[in-house]
């Protein structure tokens, strides 16, 4: 495609899109205003189920069959990263401490602030799941902290420790289990907003410990064979 | 004050985005991207949605510039390796 050609494709597309969007955004209540219809619709119900946090009662019990199609989405996305992502015949995979990733590749500053946030971080990350339900915060957010703050010991220049404290077996298995209790929670038993809050936590970490393993082994570990 | 704190986020992140598009090399790229999920999740913030600003911060500042990276390192590792296979065969 020659330039010209590009350029009119985005300028078509790009005035479809503008013209679409105007036409979207005229309806919309105005910005900072004290009327919304979603909300009107919302609080009461929240009000109604004794949920002392609306957004967790949007996101576990109104909606939840939104959140389960997002996390079923999440974990195919992780599924999606260790299939395609595995080591195939025509490579090899090195051990964890096959390279020099050691303490030494790093310099204090980093490893001494890698040691010092990585508790903070854990603590953090669980206390964002466990008072999802009543404050900012939730499953998803706190599992996302969780499942990155590990890979501080990496920063902290210790890969072959990042390895060990992961076994990827372990976490796969509770993916699938905390994906499969929150499916059940989600079918039969709605309003469990706690519970869902946790089987989120462990989903999301474990989905990101998976991926982000797979993508450290491709850029650290896998080689073709020679 | 809070519609001045407002249009200062907003001018912040379309700053950010902007630096992202012009930034050509893909790593230094990932960096100014984490730059631009922070100013995204400030603006979250200011707009009174903390549970997506915190989201936003963990996944838009943290987790996909490093996916990022890492992609980058795995395709240079594979690069570096390419010649040297092919002069063989």
């Amino acid at each position: 495609m020659s330039r010209r050609v590009r350029l009119l494709v985005f300028l078509l597309s790009g005035a479809g899109v503008a013209v679409l969007f105007t036409l979207a955004a005229v309806r919309l209540p105005d910005f900072g205003g004290t009327w919304h219809p979603y909300g009107e619709r919302t609080l009461p119900n929240a009000i109604r189920r004794h949920t002392p946090n609306v957004i967790s009662s949007i996101n576990f019990d109104q909606r939840a069959f939104d959140t389960l199609g997002e996390e079923l989405i999440l974990m195919a996305a992780a599924l999606a990263a260790v299939v395609i992502l595995r080591t195939v015949r025509a490579e090899q995979e090195d051990a964890a401490g096959a390279h020099a990733y050691g303490p030494a590749e790093v310099s204090d500053a980093l490893r001494i602030t890698g040691y010092l946030l990585l508790p903070v971080i854990m603590v953090t990350g669980v206390y964002v799941v466990a008072h999802g339900y009543i404050s900012p915060g939730g499953g998803f957010q706190g599992g996302v902290v969780l499942g990155s703050a590990i890979h501080l010991i990496y920063l902290a220049g210790d890969y072959p420790a990042l390895a060990r404290i992961r076994p990827i077996p372990m976490f796969e298995s509770g993916e699938a289990v905390a994906a499969g209790v929150f499916v059940l929670l989600a079918l039969a038993f709605a309003g469990q907003v706690k519970a869902m809050n946790a089987a989120v936590g462990l989903e999301v970490g474990c989905a990101l410990v998976l991926v982000l393993a797979k993508f450290f082994e491709q850029a650290l570990l896998v080689r073709k064979d020679a | 004050m809070a519609d001045a704190l407002i249009v200062a986020a907003l001018v912040l992140t379309a700053f950010m985005a902007t630096a992202v598009v012009l930034t050509r090399d893909p790593a230094r790229q990932a960096i100014v991207l984490s730059g631009y999920g922070l100013a995204l999740a400030i603006l979250f913030l200011l707009l009174q949605a903390p549970d997506v600003a915190m989201s936003q911060t963990a996944v838009g500042t943290v987790v996909v510039p490093l996916i990022v990276i890492l992609a980058i390192h795995a395709i240079r590792r594979h690069h570096t390796r390419e010649p040297d296979r092919r002069g063989r065969e």
